[in-house]
């Protein structure tokens, strides 16, 4: 009988990395090769991006609630109550606001497309499709990427927009303030570089969603648990990616603006 | 191992060379790690032929026909089709290439997200690039209902039953109008009734496209109905080849082993 070969550790993760480089640079050949899949583009904005509303919308919202009622005593005991809209603005639309929702993101929308690229290779899908003479990677694997890095952007916006919302009637529990008011507040603190960098990052945000979900159900292995693996894995790697993500955007940001 | 019934492959593939060989493997190897699942395969598949690949589990049947189509590489020796060799083909090459063989899987594939239309318009709109909605309408039908599933056209995968679920898959891969068919144990998980309707589809898609087929299986009565000439293997090596009756007739263990089964 053969020996058993091992593969040392390291050799495995580098492999890894390979895999993943050549995946990165056979996504962007598929972008920029052969026809659009338009319409599976827009099927998984649907999927991905419109499915996720209430999630993202609850989330926020509770977030920005929240994020007053935590604010609010240290700000009385300061005498800066009335920043209180202005200092959510802040924090909401730089930073809490785009990692949240992207975390959201990356739990619901990378487990999913991991889980279906997942069990499409458990049950020889794939195959099939290559097979046949398609290309799974300009069907799946681009209209994937493509749907997170639109749509996470879009909803991190939206989510911003409902957590002031939210924060607007946490302030009116304890004080009164009008709508105009608040978010005359709110508007004014924010300018170019609050927004901006914010908006950028979450673009990266949802292309890394997209590209973890897709990585990780293409290599999954071929039995009914590696799709848990694949789904799981995929949650664990993105939301991973997303703080790296955000550090390296904070820094950038600080050299190029404060 | 052999007996007076069952000669080498390689003798008997000579031997019995009556058409053009559309599928050639020479010396192939694959091993997965310590595992060879090959050892020096030799094989040839003639035109209009059907050519049943019997062996246990594991014993590398499946990984064959994937090196045909180029989804394994091989580590040693070589796999011609139509006269080219799979492993030296770039991509483009080799999409050409898979366009003209059908692939029908042990569970069908069906992309189960599509409805069966849907699953019979991806090859065309996708593969061969039709736009023609009147053309791919005509063919769609014309396929469903040359493997009797002209009704379950608006199903989804989930909706069909094993059987319904295979002979959908066999037309979503004939509806390409492929040379070469390689049915990847077509019958495993059907009951008898319905293996024998599936084993007898592949002999009128045969007789009716002119087709030449390998067909990995574990089912005798499959074998029996669509074979010209059966190939049993074991250990990732061939060890024996003839016709279903000369094999039946084998004394050799292993061989009747196959056979008393049924």
């Amino acid at each position: 009988m053969a020996d058993e070969i091992i593969i040392p550790g390291y050799k495995r993760w580098l492999e890894s990395i390979g895999d993943q480089v050549g995946f990165f640079f056979s996504f962007f050949r598929n972008l920029f090769t052969g026809g659009f899949e338009w319409s599976e583009f827009v099927r998984q904005c649907y999927e991905i991006g419109y499915r996720s509303l209430l999630l993202v919308g609850i989330t926020s919202f509770i977030m920005g609630v929240v994020l007053i009622l935590q604010l609010r005593p240290t700000m009385v005991a300061f005498g800066a109550a009335s920043m209180l809209p202005r200092t959510l603005s802040v924090s909401l639309v730089r930073e809490i606001g785009p990692v949240i929702v992207g975390i959201i993101c990356a739990g619901k929308m990378a487990s999913s497309i991991g889980a279906e690229l997942g069990s499409m290779k458990v049950t020889e899908q794939l195959d099939a499709m290559e097979v046949s003479g398609a290309n799974p990677m300009q069907y799946l694997v681009v209209p994937r990427i493509l749907a997170t890095t639109f749509m996470v952007p879009l909803l991190t916006l939206l989510g911003d927009a409902i957590g002031l919302f939210g924060g607007f009637l946490s302030v009116n529990i304890r004080d009164s303030i009008s709508f105009k008011l608040y978010f005359t507040k709110v508007i004014s603190i924010l300018d170019f570089s609050d927004f901006l960098p914010a908006l950028v990052k979450t673009i990266f945000f949802g292309f890394a969603i997209g590209f973890v979900g897709c990585y990780k159900g293409f290599h999954s292995n071929k039995g009914t648990e590696s799709v848990g693996i694949a789904a799981n894995s995929a949650v664990v790697t993105a939301s991973l990616w997303i703080f790296v993500i955000d550090a390296i955007a904070v820094q950038i940001t600080s050299i190029l603006f404060y | 191992m052999t007996t007076t019934a069952i000669d080498k492959p390689e003798k008997k593939a000579t031997a019995t060379a009556s058409g053009e060989a559309v599928i050639a493997i020479k010396g192939l190897s694959k091993a997965f790690g310590s595992n060879h699942v090959l050892k020096n395969i030799n094989l040839e598949l003639r035109k209009g032929e059907n050519v049943v690949v019997l062996g246990r589990s594991g014993t590398g049947k499946s990984v064959t026909i994937q090196c045909i189509v180029g989804l394994l590489k091989p580590d040693e020796g070589s796999v011609k089709v139509f006269g080219e060799e799979v492993s030296d083909m770039d991509e483009k090459e080799l999409k050409d290439l898979r366009i003209r063989i059908g692939f029908l899987f042990q569970s069908g594939a069906l992309y189960d997200s599509m409805t069966v239309r849907e699953n019979m318009e991806f090859p065309l709109t996708r593969v061969l690039k039709i736009k023609d909605q009147a053309e791919i309408d005509k063919r769609v039908q014309s396929v469903l209902e040359s493997v009797g599933l002209a009704d379950a056209i608006e199903k989804m995968p989930s909706d069909l039953s094993g059987g319904m679920r295979k002979r959908a898959g066999l037309a979503r891969t004939l509806i390409v109008d492929p040379e070469i068919m390689l049915y990847d144990e077509p019958t495993t998980g059907l009951d008898p009734i319905t293996s024998r309707e599936i084993s007898e589809l592949i002999i009128s898609i045969q007789k009716k496209n002119k087709t030449s087929s390998i067909i990995i299986t574990h089912d005798m009565e499959c074998a029996r109905i669509a074979s010209d000439r059966v190939l049993i293997m074991d250990d990732g090596e061939y060890v024996a080849e003839g016709t279903f009756d000369a094999l039946h007739q084998s004394k050799d263990k292993t061989v009747a082993s196959y056979f008393n089964q049924s």
